[in-house]
């Protein structure tokens, strides 16, 4: 594994909530509150959690897309928020991200070739000559034929548009591309396609990969690493092997007894959680998993649990383990 | 005694551009469903699945046809009834779960407005006695203080309450049949099993039968008795739970299987080669034949009948595909 390339400390993204037109704040919305890991060059962190629990702001953050409230975001040893004009430029060139619909995340009055050039003829001055050789490059990188540049997106299936997506973000040689739910919206065999494709893209361009999902079973097959979140804060990081061998976190636990199983005879340990998640405008104090956790103690509801290395390169916050 | 109900040889076909564009989305689809059984119809879209269910219910939209077959509620056949009479078995002997919550619920009603309607209209039920068997459906589906909630209107709840209000019509009517068209996919992954457990709990109380529809094995897994694979409008195979994941007969079913990623391996995925086939243009012969690892010469000619086997499975494949050996 490389150096780190991507490194986020103390993240914070409040909203705020309630501004009427005569002003007055009436709370804040604690989107990310404090989230800190590394991703490495060529390596793929996994993020999983519930929705609204903050995964979606971390990738906008990352993406620079919002700006964090406190904390810092280091890219190649630089600090985001203080990179301007071209230096931001060129980290926009080297953060690229693929969304989860395909379906809206191209345009459909832009041909296949033209959408992928984007990228490039924004940030590089290159001829058009060039331009289309490396979008010919791109498409067979991604398996689709470099003759299909011509069409529009609506003429590709939904795997296929992935595709394009994927090589709409490798276009402009990227470091880091931030994955949202890449293969949600894909039907099983095709998700099968795509994954096995990022996974080959990665062994031959030494791309890093954010891998933000739900399905615990694709993100672990995927990523290296994988990070837990709930209600804005990372609860468990630790390699995705380990985690599914012996989730620590009740909350990790509670995710491995939701996932499916894989046949019927699997024995499951079931955690099955009482409530929903709750309000991130107002989250319980404490622990914010308390309310729902099956292990709970009264320390739980009183003292917040920080993020502690347990073991080598596995992080839990839970009393239970400090 | 005939089953609770039966499918047989359905057909239905989408007829676009004056009838010149056949899409047939149901193609011989077969399969019967007793009392209390979990029947579970998997397959990838496009595959027929909710036009199957929406044939079941007569609910196919104008631009479909159904050609041929025969659907069966005890005994009574479903194709004959008129859209009136039809309207007196949707909701009292076969309920429906669709997918998104939000779009199945009226906004402008309230919860109570919504889940008495159909108790209201097959159960008869008025007053006092239809608020009791309001509050205690919504109590049956979990929901908290049901008394205060049922004024509620449907953006008052979260996605996951929504989804049980929907169950909770769905009982009202007090069905034999519970149809769930992919109901859990819109629900965080928590919530899908709060979900899948109250809908066991609900049909071990009431003994209803449901069908099932899914992309997801997992779910299967977890929650029916017997499971059809679907691929282009027609069932390429059907047999119990265990037997689809221990020995699947099909080559469709176990490449499906082979390619979903499992929790705490990172062995490689199976790809399945090319694109589901467009309904309208068939390939010739097996339509997963181009897709196949296993196509003989016979499969690009002929098209494989549903062969029965032993141990109950039937399948449409021409491979003798006795000891598959591969596991889920």
């Amino acid at each position: 594994m490389g150096e780190p390339l991507l490194e986020v400390r103390d993240l914070k993204k409040h909203f705020p909530v309630g501004s009427s037109l005569l002003g007055g704040v009436q709370g804040w919305v604690k989107a990310v509150d404090g989230i800190s890991f590394t991703i490495n060059s060529g390596e793929t962190l996994g993020l999983v959690g519930e929705s609204g629990c903050g995964k979606t702001t971390t990738s906008k953050l990352i993406l620079a897309a919002e700006q964090a409230t406190s904390g810092a975001i280091e890219f190649e040893g630089r600090n985001l928020a203080e990179l301007r004009g071209p230096e931001l430029m060129d980290y926009r060139r080297k953060v690229q991200v693929v969304f989860q619909d395909p379906y809206s995340s191209l345009s459909p009055r832009m041909r296949v070739g033209d959408i992928i050039a984007e990228p490039i003829e924004t940030h590089e001055r290159v001829s058009r000559h060039e331009v289309r050789s490396r979008v010919a490059e791109l498409l067979e990188l991604v398996g689709l034929r470099p003759d299909m540049s011509r069409l529009f997106p609506h003429e590709f299936s939904g795997g296929q548009r992935q595709r394009l997506a994927i090589a709409r973000a490798l276009s402009t040689n990227a470091r880091l591309v931030v994955l949202d739910e890449p293969v949600s919206a894909l039907d099983v065999s095709i998700r099968a396609h795509i994954i096995s494709l990022l996974e080959e893209i990665q062994t031959r361009l030494a791309v890093s990969y954010l891998f933000i999902a739900h399905d615990l079973a694709a993100v672990a097959h995927v990523s290296q690493r994988t990070a837990v979140m709930y209600l804005g804060k990372l609860v468990e990081v630790a390699d995705s092997l380990e985690l599914c061998a012996s989730p620590l976190h009740p909350y990790t636990k509670a995710l491995f007894a939701a996932s499916l199983p894989s046949h019927p005879d699997e024995a499951r340990e079931e955690i099955v959680l009482s409530g929903e998640v709750p309000s991130a405008l107002n989250p319980p104090r404490g622990c914010s998993f308390h309310p729902r956790c099956p292990f709970v103690m009264p320390r739980c509801s009183e003292q917040e649990p920080l993020l502690c290395e347990v073991s080598p390169g596995r992080r839990v916050a839970c009393h239970l383990y400090n | 005694m005939p089953p609770l109900l039966r499918v047989k040889d359905l057909r239905a076909y989408y007829f676009g551009f004056r009838g010149t564009r056949v899409v047939k989305a149901i193609d011989g689809v077969s399969f019967s469903l007793e009392a209390g059984e979990t029947f579970g119809l998997v397959g990838e879209s496009g595959c027929g699945k909710t036009s199957t269910c929406h044939a079941i219910v007569r609910l196919l939209p104008a631009s479909a046809r159904i050609v041929g077959g025969r659907i069966e509620l005890e005994g009574e056949d479903l194709l004959g009834k008129s859209q009136a009479e039809m309207r007196e078995i949707r909701g009292r002997r076969i309920a429906t779960i669709l997918q998104d919550p939000m779009a199945s619920l009226d906004p402008l009603f309230t919860i109570y407005d919504q889940v008495a309607e159909p108790a209201y209209y097959h159960r008869a039920l008025r007053g006092p006695r239809l608020r009791q068997r309001v509050k205690e459906l919504l109590s049956a589906v979990r929901i908290p203080s049901p008394e205060r909630r049922m004024k509620d209107l449907p953006h008052q709840m979260s996605g996951g309450m929504r989804q049980r209000i929907v169950g909770a019509i769905a009982l009202a009517g007090g069905p034999q049949v519970i149809i769930a068209d992919e109901p859990t996919t819109n629900l965080d992954v928590t919530i899908q099993l709060q979900y899948l457990n109250l809908l066991k709990d609900l049909q071990r109380a009431s003994g209803v039968a449901l069908i099932f529809v899914t992309h997801n094995l997992g779910i299967v897994a977890k929650m029916c008795d017997k499971v059809a694979v679907m691929y282009a409008g027609k069932i390429v195979e059907m047999q119990s739970v265990r037997g689809l994941f221990y020995h699947p007969r099909h080559p469709y079913t176990r490449a499906l299987l082979n390619s979903i990623p499992k929790l705490g391996t990172k062995a490689p995925l199976y790809i399945i080669p090319g694109q589901p086939p467009d309904l309208s243009h068939l390939p010739a012969g097996c339509s997963f034949q181009p897709r196949c690892a296993s196509a003989m010469e016979r499969c690009r000619v002929e098209e494989p009948s549903e062969q029965h086997l032993d141990d109950g499975a039937t399948t449409r494949c021409w491979l003798p595909l006795h000891e598959a050996t591969t596991r889920g």
